[in-house]
């Protein structure tokens, strides 16, 4: 199978065959896509559709079959693949004593956060939150912030090494109708100033329709995969969700 | 000379007596040490294993006695690095909840112990496992502590910040490149030595409150990791030496008055951020 688009970029990822077979059970079989720099990636399917199992499968967290090559096109070679990843939801509790700061400084900086603050570290913390307008809770406690601010500070965490791939589970739940077009909004923009191929679960199918490049259907297998209008019009499409029609003309504006 | 220092320094009458003088040693060594590691045990939601782990102590003690070991220290540490790594592997399969496998394995390890080390009734003589004896300790098991100390600082160093982004999410720690898998069995293994090196002076009934009270304590009234481990380790310290003095005075077991300090102290952080903030 394999989505078809223009090449846009001089670098693609290929994942070959993904399957995961867990006690047993077949949870993820044969699934084959091939992502370019530049496309917003949105896979989209039911729950238990085996859509959190493939982004553990990507992450190399749990064993799968099948390969997943990242490919300079420019002179063919193959390179290491750095992911970014924006988790569904982090295990913080209401008083767990963890700054922005710390959240940010304990994946990317060897200074032990809990012995100092490195101020080098600091500055380049603060420069990447204010990408996504969030720079003044550096020193705010993780358990105090709203779920649209803690998507922001968690998109600055998943992208401060510049990864080829950035992977979103599910982000926006758990934050109102504003703050999700804001949310969207956000990650199209940094889609179209940055050098990286995004895949995006989701559940809202609006958003889907207005801003993904690329929609996958998944339900163990890859069901249907193309651009929105192709899939969302698909017999595939109205098995599993029915038949619910989404504003597609905005497709054309793009 | 460090005890004569001490006798300089300390203007209280017990300082005359070697016993209570090794004794602050060693609970100026132990606190600290359960004041850092409890912070990431409470992160990890991990106080139900370190207390399984404390209760493995008397398997441990039962299989060395069992097999003819002669130092049975030596059994008990190697049950305990075997029990906590088979703990991870199993709660990593996710077959069923953390907590219900953890109970099952200790119970079922304490049974075994304690009908191996009560068989012919002679329990009473391993009983002093569950209560310990601070009092009791040498200045060459002092020594070991100051090892164990500088131990677990340095792994904490190295291995802090991975420990608390596990904590945080494990497939986006994964996802940076941290070894999820082996940093949580080093982790595992440094708690069940820690445990097992000091549970023949803290003991089995009242470790993991020393090893958990500091830690919640500090979580009621810190903002970050720094504040988190400063009072962490200060909670631990200013309880096992207050604990000890007033032990010493009123004549209490040293191991539960530490506690109820330790306990008090919760209370008033929990107090004091609730109406505080």
């Amino acid at each position: 199978m394999g989505i078809h688009t223009e090449p846009c970029g001089l670098h693609c990822i290929k994942m070959n065959h993904i399957g995961v077979v867990r006690g047993g059970k077949v949870i993820l079989e044969d699934i084959n896509i091939h992502i370019h720099c530049g496309k917003l990636n949105v896979i989209i399917g039911k729950n238990g559709a085996g859509k959190s199992t493939l982004v553990k499968a990507m992450l190399g967290e749990i064993p799968h079959t099948g390969e997943i090559v990242f490919t300079n096109q420019e002179n063919g070679q193959v390179q290491s693949l750095h992911i970014g990843y924006v988790p569904q939801s982090i295990n913080i509790d209401k008083n767990t004593p963890t700054s922005v700061y710390d959240l940010i400084a304990g994946f990317s900086s060897r200074v032990p956060v809990f012995l100092k603050k490195s101020r080098r570290e600091y500055e380049k913390i603060r420069e990447q939150l204010s990408y996504f307008q969030v720079e003044h809770l550096i020193d705010e406690q993780v358990s105090n912030l709203s779920g649209g601010e803690l998507q922001r500070v968690l998109l600055s965490l998943a992208t401060i090494q510049e990864p080829d791939l950035l992977i979103l589970d599910e982000p926006a739940s758990g934050i109102d109708q504003n703050g999700m077009a804001k949310f969207y909004r956000t990650i199209y923009d940094y889609k179209n100033n940055h050098d990286l191929a995004i895949i995006l679960i989701s559940h809202d199918l609006e958003y889907v329709a207005e801003y993904a490049d690329e929609v996958i259907l998944l339900d163990t297998r890859i069901l249907k995969d193309g651009p929105p209008a192709k899939v969302f019009e698909s017999e595939e499409f109205r098995s599993v969700f029915g038949s619910v029609r989404y504003p597609l003309e905005q497709e054309g504006a793009k | 000379m460090i005890y004569e220092l001490l006798e300089s320094v300390l203007p209280f009458s017990w300082v005359q007596y070697d016993f209570m003088k090794q004794a602050f040693l060693a609970i100026l060594l132990i606190t600290p040490l359960f004041g850092i590691l409890g912070t990431m045990i409470v992160n990890h939601k991990m106080a139900f294993f370190s207390d399984a782990l404390g209760h493995s102590a008397l398997t441990g003690v039962a299989v060395g006695v069992l097999f003819g070991i002669p130092d049975t220290n030596l059994s008990m540490l190697i049950f305990a690095v075997l029990f906590a790594l088979a703990l991870n592997q199993i709660k990593g399969r996710n077959l069923m909840a953390t907590d219900t496998v953890i109970s099952v394995f200790s119970s079922f390890s304490i049974a075994v112990g304690l009908v191996i080390l009560a068989q012919g009734g002679n329990f009473s003589k391993y009983s002093s496992l569950l209560v310990g004896d601070i009092l009791s300790i040498t200045p060459r098991e002092i020594l070991y502590l100051v090892l164990l100390l500088i131990g677990t600082f340095i792994f904490w160093i190295l291995c802090s910040n991975q420990l608390n982004s596990i904590s945080i999410n494990r497939s986006l720690a994964a996802s940076r490149g941290i070894r999820v898998k082996l940093i949580e069995n080093l982790f595992a293994v440094c708690i069940a030595v820690i445990v097992m090196l000091s549970i023949k002076w803290v003991g089995i009934l009242i470790i993991n409150a020393l090893l958990i009270l500091p830690a919640a304590s500090a979580r009621n009234i810190s903002e970050n990791m720094r504040e988190y481990h400063f009072f962490s380790i200060l909670f631990s310290l200013f309880s096992g030496i207050v604990g000890l003095i007033i032990s010493y005075y009123v004549n209490t077991a040293t191991g539960p008055t530490i506690v109820i300090i330790a306990s008090v102290i919760f209370f008033a952080t929990y107090f004091y951020s609730r109406h505080g903030k």
